[in-house]
């Protein structure tokens, strides 16, 4: 699952990655026109509007892509980067970035690309925006207040708005064709060239039916997360679905036994519930947290045993279906839930007159847990909610 | 020898948004460019007056957030290196390597270099302020529906249209 960073590709090989990356964006910039100036300020003259296209193509792709990776559970989202939203400072710089824009005629990222082919002007530019971030250090004190004013934290527009991510998605489509058709219309009359500002040329309809299909993907595979969860409102599936069971004792004898560091018992409750009883070697778990990389990862450590346990075992057998479909493995229920190992084990009352060895034994035993595992529970330090370490990734400019 | 076209711009448009996906799949993150002039700008201070970086408020906070390296050792740092090269072949290839001083047909070469580095000096600031640039805050925030980088990309743009019609003769 994505992020790649850290767990796959370290943090050395990653300044590696970035070095590839950035000269592919910087060939694809260059490659669109972004190195020269006056190509760049055509869309505020109207004669040339080549990064509006390049511009809302890239980022309405990226988006879906995004989507699509969140879609399909490819991607952790709460890992990648969101930028943080300080409403004042954003709306400030973004409007005197824009200034710059017309005044300088570039942004910097198209800056480096047009100093890379010897661009004159460009390499000015960047020496100014160096002066310029050397005058917003040391005007600091001056920018401060505005520059800290109104955190909303890093919510995503959808989010802001209370709308769907799909009704959002669509929106910022139909605006980015709008605006390529607008476009085009006032780039011909400036222009002066008489041109249909729609084209069916073989590349625009292989984009759009590319981007159709993309679509038509996601409504024929139903997202993962949501279409697990609702396979399990088949209760026949539930209870057919093949599970292995750990049985009340065994559960009572490896919890006792400290030697035992395979076992590790993940907690379905509600965290009010496991504040107030916590078993040794357990964890508190949710539905997300399956869904989730960082808390996952507990659940694919080699040679653990995962017994999963909630009160009822149909809550277990739930949580170990979806952790099953997601390909952990060494998972097990108890049977009967917690509430049968708390009837047999911890309420135990012994078979009165045992006829047989088995119900003699089952006495012994018993009696024996029934004094220590409560012990265990009071001297229990739990791992509490298992960790979310947010490992994400520092970004933005 | 005859300069090659540029690129159709909705294929490459296409081409960044999958260059951009794959970024945020392999590190998390998206694209930028200004995080990496602020890492040479600090390290340019810091080289020239340490003392003054050690007593003022911005570079502290900017310390305290990369500890333990140099602020060039950065992701962006990398990153934009590899936009430098990644342009000069780009511009090898279609021949458009040329040392020259581009400029609005009604203007002066004067003009247009205080125009370049005011304008360089306002994205300075810019991008301080907006936490990134039309690559940082922007594009990459359109990526990952950030509310922040959205509403800076629509600012950027708001503020160039504003302002367009003042420096009209500085490009048409």
């Amino acid at each position: 699952m994505g992020p790649l960073v850290p767990d796959v590709i370290s943090n050395n090989l990653n300044f590696i990655v970035a070095l590839v990356i950035g000269v592919l964006f910087g060939a694809i910039l260059e490659q669109a026109g972004f190195s020269t100036s006056k190509k760049l300020v055509g869309l505020f003259y109207g004669y040339d509007f080549t990064v509006l296209r390049v511009f809302f193509t890239a980022g309405i792709v990226a988006m879906i892509g995004v989507m699509g990776l969140e879609h399909y559970g490819l991607i952790d989202i709460n890992l990648v980067y969101v930028n943080p939203t300080f409403l004042w400072s954003a709306i400030v710089g973004g409007i005197i970035m824009g200034l710059g824009f017309v005044v300088g005629g570039f942004c910097p990222g198209t800056s480096v690309c047009a100093a890379a082919i010897g661009k004159i002007d460009a390499m000015i530019f960047i020496g100014g925006a160096l002066i310029g971030v050397v005058i917003f250090a040391e005007g600091y004190p001056v920018f401060e207040p505005l520059y800290k004013a109104a955190n909303l934290g890093s919510p995503r527009f959808f989010e802001t708005l209370g709308m769907s991510q799909n009704i959002f998605a669509f929106i910022i489509v139909v605006f980015g064709l709008f605006a390529f058709w607008f476009a085009s219309i006032v780039e011909n009359r400036v222009n002066k060239v008489a041109k249909s500002p729609i084209r069916l040329t073989p590349y625009y309809v292989g984009i759009a039916s590319i981007g159709i299909l993309m679509a038509a993907s996601a409504f024929i595979f139903p997202e993962r997360k949501a279409s697990l969860i609702k396979s399990e409102e088949d209760a026949n599936f539930v209870q057919s679905y093949k599970l292995e069971t750990m049985t009340p004792d065994e559960f009572a004898y490896r919890l006792m036994d400290e030697q035992d560091d395979k076992f590790q018992i993940i907690d379905f409750r509600p965290d009010k519930e496991y504040a107030k009883m916590s078993l040794p070697k357990s964890t508190l778990f949710t539905l997300d947290n399956m869904f989730e990389k960082e808390p996952n990862k507990i659940l694919t450590l080699k040679h653990k045993i995962n017994v999963f346990v909630a009160d009822d075992e149909l809550t277990e057998r739930k949580m170990a279906i979806i952790a099953t479909e997601l390909g952990d493995k060494r998972i097990k229920i108890l049977q009967g839930g917690l509430n049968a190992f708390k009837e047999q084990i911890l309420n135990f009352k012994p078979i009165e007159n045992p006829k047989t060895l088995d119900e003699e034994y089952a006495n012994r035993f018993r009696t024996k847990a029934k004094e220590i595992i409560p012990v265990l529970i009071k001297n229990n330090k739990s791992a509490g909610p298992v960790k979310k370490v947010q490992k994400r990734v520092v970004g933005g400019c | 020898m005859e300069k090659t076209e540029y690129m159709n711009p909705y294929i490459a448009g296409v081409l960044l948004g999958l260059l951009l996906v794959a970024t945020i799949y392999i590190t998390g993150r998206g694209l930028g460019a200004s995080g990496a002039i602020k890492s040479y700008a600090v390290t340019a201070v810091e080289t020239i007056a340490p003392s003054h970086t050690g007593s003022t408020k911005f570079y502290q906070e900017y310390g305290k957030k990369h500890e333990g390296s140099s602020p060039l050792m950065n992701w962006l740092v990398f990153e934009v290196t590899g936009v430098l090269i990644g342009a000069f072949l780009s511009g090898l290839i279609s021949n458009r390597l040329d040392f020259k001083l581009e400029k609005g047909p009604h203007t002066t070469t004067r003009i247009r270099i205080a125009g370049a580095l005011i304008g360089g000096i306002l994205w300075g600031i810019g991008s301080q302020l907006g936490r990134g640039c039309t690559s940082g805050a922007a594009l990459s925030g359109m990526a990952v529906m950030s509310t922040g980088g959205i509403i800076t990309m629509f600012a950027i743009f708001a503020g160039a249209y504003m302002f367009a019609y003042f420096f009209r003769k500085f490009w048409i």
